[in-house]
């Protein structure tokens, strides 16, 4: 463990050396591409935060446009509703008025076939009457015979 | 392994007995020159190649783990100092990654190298731990005691050369000397508890390895291992104590305070 002056003076020029070494070709690369990768991860991390952001942005403006389609969907199926319920009513309305238009037309064609029939009835029993009054013209007086006649007569009026 | 049995304070003498070149101060050691290069050109190696095909897009594991060392590093720097960092963070990560080498050396087996080199290249002494040669910390404390002083004018130009004179006791003249004593105390501390910390840690730590080895082979892995897993908290927190301190020295420096 002697003290050796020449060991010590190489040492010293040597590490000089190496710390010149150091200075000039190693640190400076290697605190570069620290520095550069640290870069790059900040700019990956602010896209991703800003990719975020942008997701939540459309994600809001999605459920928004979803709200509107579904209002408006509610809308026009209302508007729809309300137009067949229109349409109905109007149908069932026109439909009345037909109905009534047509019952009022056959009752009176109804009582117009009654009336001629009644008129016909009228006059095939003044037809009859002549008729009967004929046939007991001609058969002369029998009270039994008139009493039959009398009798048919009756019922066919 | 110089003789054929030696004793156990042969043994542990020999290794911690570092390779030596040359006469007086000028002995070199050829061991801690040696793996402190091999493992400072691992570190830049690594780092270097990373750092050419470094991509700001998905990172291989290597570079994910040498990011990690970086920004751990940047994150330190940055709590610790706060001039310019283009010189400070690099230098604080080739303190980091280089102490944190040097300690690792310790964790490999302690006969292996020694009895590699000396049946392959003969040697007689090898040690792989520069930090635990006492050496290698003063080098690097040594370094960032210039630094400080170098940051100190950087920081407040001709004004540190007034604080110095002037604190911690005061302004009048007549307190100029002692001011000055007292801060050239302190300043000198800075780099010699800096290298002796590391160094005390990781030669305590490397004498216990070689003391463990003295044990029969059947039972040193119990102690080995358990050693070694302790060490793995020891090794990046001297390294770890090595740069913060730095930091700070060099922030008191260069900062009003």
């Amino acid at each position: 463990m002697e003290v050796s002056l020449g060991t010590l003076i190489a040492q010293g020029i040597t590490f000089f050396i190496f710390v010149y070494v150091t200075m000039k070709y190693v640190w400076p690369p290697i605190m570069q591409a620290i520095v550069d990768r640290r870069e790059k991860i900040a700019d990956g991390l602010a896209a991703a935060e800003r990719g975020k952001t942008e997701l939540e942005k459309a994600g809001a403006r999605v459920e928004d446009l979803l709200r509107d389609a579904r209002s408006q969907a509610q809308e026009i199926v209302e508007q729809a509703n309300r137009r067949a319920n229109s349409i109905l009513e109007e149908a069932r309305s026109e439909g009345q008025k037909q109905r009534d238009r047509q019952l009022a037309t056959a009752q009176a064609e109804i009582e117009q076939e009654v009336s001629k029939a009644r008129e016909e009835l009228r006059s095939q029993v003044a037809l009859i009457a002549v008729a009967g009054a004929e046939r007991i013209l001609a058969r002369e007086i029998d009270a039994k015979a008139h009493q039959d006649l009398l009798q048919q007569l009756a019922t066919e009026i | 392994m110089a003789s054929e049995l030696p004793t156990p304070t042969e043994y542990v003498v020999h290794h911690l007995t570092n390779l030596s070149v040359g006469e007086g101060v000028w002995t070199f050691h050829p061991d801690t020159i040696v793996v402190s290069l091999l493992t400072g050109f691992l570190f830049i190696g690594v780092f270097w190649a990373v750092a050419r095909k470094a991509t700001a897009g998905v990172p291989g594991k290597l570079q994910s783990f040498v990011e990690l060392v970086v920004e751990f590093i940047d994150d330190q720097v940055k709590g610790g100092f706060h001039g310019p960092r283009a010189f400070v963070a690099p230098l604080a990560l080739t303190i980091f990654v280089w102490v944190l080498l040097w300690n690792l050396m310790d964790l490999v087996p302690v006969d292996w190298v020694p009895y590699f080199t000396w049946k392959v290249f003969g040697l007689e002494y090898t040690r792989i731990v520069p930090s635990a040669d006492i050496n290698a910390p003063f080098g690097l404390s040594i370094s960032v005691l210039l630094l400080i002083i170098f940051y100190g004018f950087k920081g407040k130009g001709l004004g540190y050369l007034k604080e110095l004179v002037t604190h911690p006791f005061g302004s009048n003249p007549l307190l100029w000397i002692p001011n000055l004593v007292l801060n050239i105390v302190e300043l000198l501390a800075k780099p010699l508890s800096l290298a002796l910390r590391l160094f005390g840690n990781l030669y305590a730590a490397e004498l216990i390895f070689v003391l463990i080895a003295l044990l029969p082979a059947w039972i040193q892995f119990v102690p080995g291992g358990a050693w070694a897993v302790y060490h793995i908290l020891v090794v990046p927190l001297q390294a770890f104590i090595f740069m913060t301190l730095t930091i700070v020295y060099l922030s008191l420096a260069y900062e009003e305070h």
